[in-house]
């Protein structure tokens, strides 16, 4: 056993871990952290990505004890006060996912790209999510929502928020 | 996927490190970043019983000017590396390379002196290294030794790095004032090179004082290109000249054939990415 001290979602913990255990593990299975999910587990599809220490990474690639005296970062942690992220936001409001699978890790990826790119062309984007796999929406209006949340998120933006868009087929 | 047990070992200095490895006997095995050897370990391809993280060592992450050339610590992570002012200045071609390998979350994590370690043929990084001479220092029990870039890439995924040594810092000479430019062939983002070059140039006027090109996944190692090489020395920077010499890249070549490409395939994107790539170079 080794011991891992780390600050998920701004919580401190000490867990005793297996060498062995991914933080991918880690998070869902001893936090009951399951906003993370595990999509290919062969390290390509990028749907467990998180925040280490700021940076995206894929969690199935790291070991729960490399994360050792971290901060980590989950898509359970990007809410404010019940208030979505603004990347939370424009997902939803531009339809930026279909099944869903790939949007905690989209999602981070995303906020991680704007933080480091604050306005972002739609190659820049592309490129920045180039770790993610989507098999649903063709990354059409996940490069939409990325972009929306870039307005969004500029200093003294107020965008207004869209109501959602009726749905087809309703009675 | 879960890998095999192992006990697990966080230095915090080279010699530590050192230590650890020879205490471990043959079955340990070093952990940079991790974005092979996780993913290796997960689909239990290997089982080592012991794993010497060197991510405590803080002092393999820096990235320094040391007279006429640029040091960089073997934990580098990729990110740092194509970002790095030093590295952008005097190693452009470094610099580029880098930001093609893998995904952001990947460069991240992953790290210099792990993936030319690793030495996948495939890799993008060794071809670089090996067109600009790099040097690879190599720590082990009885101290410190230097491996010139070619003597360092032995065979497919084996290098100079000997039992109970460790990489610790690759050192490349300065190319200040060189153009330089990496073309990668892939399918997908994120994939492997299917073939990829990487040339850098000295330019005199119009016309091509010195060049270095390296070959990515041509052959079970990085490959330098010197046909290539010697064909462009003297010439004006014309298409006409990247086409002539890029007749030269499939020597000494001993392409693959896989389930991306076949050998041929291999050598007539070599030819066409090599006049591609010094095109982009000369600008």
């Amino acid at each position: 056993m080794a011991q891992v001290r780390v600050t998920v979602d701004g919580v401190n913990y000490a867990d005793d871990v297996e060498p062995r255990m991914l933080l991918v593990q880690y998070l869902r299975e001893r936090l009951g952290k399951t906003g993370t999910v595990v999509g290919c587990d062969t390290s390509n599809c990028g749907a467990c990505t998180v925040h280490l220490n700021g940076q995206s990474v894929k969690s199935c690639s790291v070991l729960a004890v490399q994360a050792d005296g971290a901060e980590v970062l989950t898509i359970e942690g990007l809410a404010r006060d019940g208030e979505l992220h603004p990347v939370q936001k424009a997902f939803n409001e531009c339809h930026g996912l279909q099944c869903g699978y790939c949007t905690p890790g989209m999602i981070m990826a995303a906020v991680d790209l704007l933080g480091d790119n604050p306005d972002p062309d739609e190659t820049e984007v592309r490129e920045g999510i180039e770790g993610n796999l989507c098999r649903c929406t063709g990354y059409q209006n996940i490069v939409r929502s990325v972009q929306r949340a870039a307005q969004m998120m500029k200093p003294g933006a107020s965008v207004p928020t869209e109501s959602p868009a009726p749905v087809a087929g309703g009675n | 996927m879960i890998p095999a047990k192992f006990d697990y070992v966080r230095p915090s200095s080279v010699e530590e490190a050192v230590t650890a490895l020879r205490d471990a006997g043959e079955d340990a095995k070093i952990l940079a970043g991790g974005q092979s050897l996780l993913p290796v370990l997960r689909l239990r391809l290997a089982a080592p019983s012991v794993i010497i993280d060197l991510g405590g060592i803080a002092d393999l992450r820096r990235i320094s000017e040391d007279g006429d050339r640029i040091a960089i610590g073997a934990m580098a992570p990729h990110h740092d590396v194509m970002r790095d002012d030093l590295v952008k200045q005097h190693v452009t071609l470094l610099s580029q390379a880098t930001a093609t390998v893998a995904d952001p979350q990947v460069r991240h994590r992953g790290t210099l002196g792990g993936a030319l370690a690793h030495a996948d043929p495939a890799g993008d990084l060794g071809a670089v290294a090996l067109a600009l001479d790099a040097e690879f220092v190599i720590a082990g029990a009885s101290g410190t030794r230097t491996v010139g870039a070619s003597e360092f890439f032995v065979d497919y995924f084996t290098t100079a790095i000997g039992e109970g040594e460790i990489l610790t810092q690759v050192r490349f000479p300065k190319y200040t004032g060189w153009t330089s430019h990496y073309e990668k062939f892939n399918r997908t983002a994120q994939a492997w090179s299917m073939c990829a070059v990487a040339v850098a140039l000295r330019l005199d006027g119009g016309s091509i004082a010195e060049a270095r090109v390296g070959l990515t996944n041509m052959g079970t190692t990085p490959i330098r290109a010197s046909g290539v090489e010697a064909a462009l020395v003297g010439q004006q920077a014309s298409a006409d000249a990247a086409r002539a010499a890029a007749e030269h890249a499939t020597e000494g070549t001993a392409a693959p054939s896989d389930a991306d490409a076949a050998a041929d395939y291999r050598e007539h994107l070599a030819r066409v990415l090599t006049g591609r790539a010094v095109l982009a170079a000369a600008g």
